[in-house]
């Protein structure tokens, strides 16, 4: 694996990458690239480690060789064109791919050191130590008060004091405690989409996981409700560990700590998100993040 | 098709180059005023001035358009962020190159006192790192904008040179001492003319691979 021009030696010219399209074309016809991880990157302890991952939806391959750690209590971005992958790994993560009959993978992924797909481990406990937020809002048809602590319920907890503890944290977590404290026994299919999604968001930390995944989390919602949800990324930041996945490079840069750029089932590059939006190393990097393809 | 913000991106690209022309235009005209003492070049310099002042407003604001309006990342926005400092030291040059013609027609009628021969070098490297960090601009060249760098140590060593000449002048010819100190102004001048060209091929590295090596020793 290369990396980037090492600190220690400023003047070091940056890699002659060729054309922007030399390693897509390379991609294209079918090719393996090297990626280029920053040190950075790599001198993060990592809460989920992806090594040498591969996946097939039947005979087509959607992820070749994915190599990446996803550091610890930071927020990662996924981004690239659509088809390139990055919602099929982020749904491997958490092994919701194994729902789909056709799909086969090689590789590892690991959980803070347990291997995700190791047959002893059990798919309802892993999706515990991991929250999801999808696309579109989705609270469950109940209220407020029950969406948050859903996942103490079925885990047995029914003292009332943890819950309402757990329930106001959530929600103040979330940046919603304020707008909906008078009205937690309302429904939660009453709330705006913004608020739908926050809702998610609360209902994700409430079970306090290791690594929270959000899919594309504002791509349904307007730009003010998405300014509430990105904002309360950066909240998240330090205190949990965030996969996020979007289509909206502008919500990258101003959410994430560190982006990783896929191209057709390739990682390209990854490195800290300031770097891949001032500095990229690779010219495809840079092609992709001005908008000169994609 | 090509994308708008592209097109700004040239656009802004052909304003710079425009200012870089009438500053380097400027530096060259009060250096050869100074050289030929001539006052009348000195003249047109400090007429060309206001143009100058005129042309830098609006680069810098194209470069606030470009960036509220488009957001630029990477290559874009380092390019915004380099023509904004390269278009302000442009504008320091041609005032500095202001100042020189502003002494020359001061030197009319000092009497015939020879210009220490140094400055003529000190001159015509300044001009050409001038003319040369204008060209790392236009074509994004950072080898040439290392070079540029490497020059500014010639110009600081002629300047020491005819400092020492100057001091030594006005010790042997004390009534000659206002003129010999604005001959010791003119050099300071085109030594800052050399700075300032080093500061934008240091941009232009920034520009291209996003590496700010200001303060940093040549390499």
């Amino acid at each position: 694996m290369s990396t980037s021009p090492s600190p220690a030696d400023p003047r070091q010219p940056p890699p002659s990458a060729g054309p922007a399209t030399d390693r897509l074309a390379v991609v294209a016809a079918g090719g393996q690239v090297e990626p280029e991880v920053h040190e950075r990157v790599r001198q993060t302890p990592a809460v989920l480690e992806i090594d040498r991952f591969n996946l097939w939806y039947g005979t087509k391959q959607a992820l070749h060789s994915i190599t990446m750690p996803i550091p610890h209590g930071k927020v990662t971005a996924l981004i690239g064109p659509s088809g390139c992958g990055k919602s099929t790994l982020l749904r491997s993560v958490n092994r919701l791919n194994d729902l789909v009959p056709s799909v086969r993978i090689t590789g590892e992924m690991r959980l803070n050191g347990d291997p995700i797909y190791d047959q002893r481990m059990d798919v309802i406990e892993l999706r515990k130590r991991m929250g999801m937020v999808f696309q579109r809002p989705n609270p469950f048809p109940m209220s407020i008060y029950e969406n948050v602590v859903y996942a103490l319920r079925i885990d047995g907890e029914s003292r009332r004091p943890v819950l309402d503890e757990v329930c106001e944290r959530s929600l103040r977590g979330a940046a919603l405690w304020d707008e909906v404290k008078d009205r937690l026994s309302e429904s939660a299919l009453g709330l705006s989409g913004g608020q739908q999604q926050r809702l998610c968001i609360a209902r994700a930390i409430a079970a306090e996981p290791e690594v929270l995944l959000l899919d594309e989390p504002c791509s349904a919602l307007d730009p003010i409700a998405t300014g509430k949800v990105e904002d309360l990324i950066q909240e998240l930041r330090g205190l949990y560990s965030v996969l996020i996945v979007t289509h909206n490079m502008q919500q990258a840069s101003r959410s994430s700590d560190y982006t990783a750029f896929m191209y057709l089932g390739r990682l390209i590059e990854y490195g800290p998100t300031t770097d891949i939006f001032t500095k990229p190393v690779l010219r495809e990097t840079e092609a992709y993040v001005t908008g000169r393809f994609g | 098709m090509t994308r708008h913000i592209e097109r700004q991106i040239g656009n802004l690209k052909e304003k710079i180059r425009r200012v870089g022309t009438v500053v380097e235009e400027a530096i060259s005209k009060s250096i050869s005023a100074v050289i030929n003492r001539d006052v009348q070049l000195a003249q047109r310099v400090l007429a060309s001035d206001d143009a100058i002042d005129r042309m830098e407003v609006e680069v810098e604001e194209e470069c606030l358009k470009i960036l509220a309006l488009y957001q630029p990342v990477a290559a874009d926005l380092r390019f915004v962020v380099a023509v904004l400092k390269i278009n302000n030291d442009l504008e320091r040059m041609g005032d500095l190159a202001k100042n020189i013609a502003k002494r020359v027609a001061q030197l009319e009628g000092a009497g015939p006192v020879d210009l220490p021969p140094e400055i003529r070098t000190m001159a015509m490297q300044a001009e050409e790192m001038v003319r040369e960090c204008l060209a790392a601009v236009i074509d994004a060249d950072p080898v040439l904008a290392r070079r540029i760098r490497e020059q500014d140590d010639v110009v600081d060593e002629a300047r020491q040179k005819v400092r020492k000449r100057i001091l030594a002048g006005i010790k042997e010819h004390p009534e000659n001492v206002e003129v010999l100190l604005r001959i010791n102004s003119i050099t300071k001048h085109i030594e800052r003319i050399a700075d300032m060209a080093t500061n934008v091929a240091e941009d232009v590295i920034y520009m291209v691979e996003g590496d700010i090596v200001r303060h940093r020793p040549e390499e």
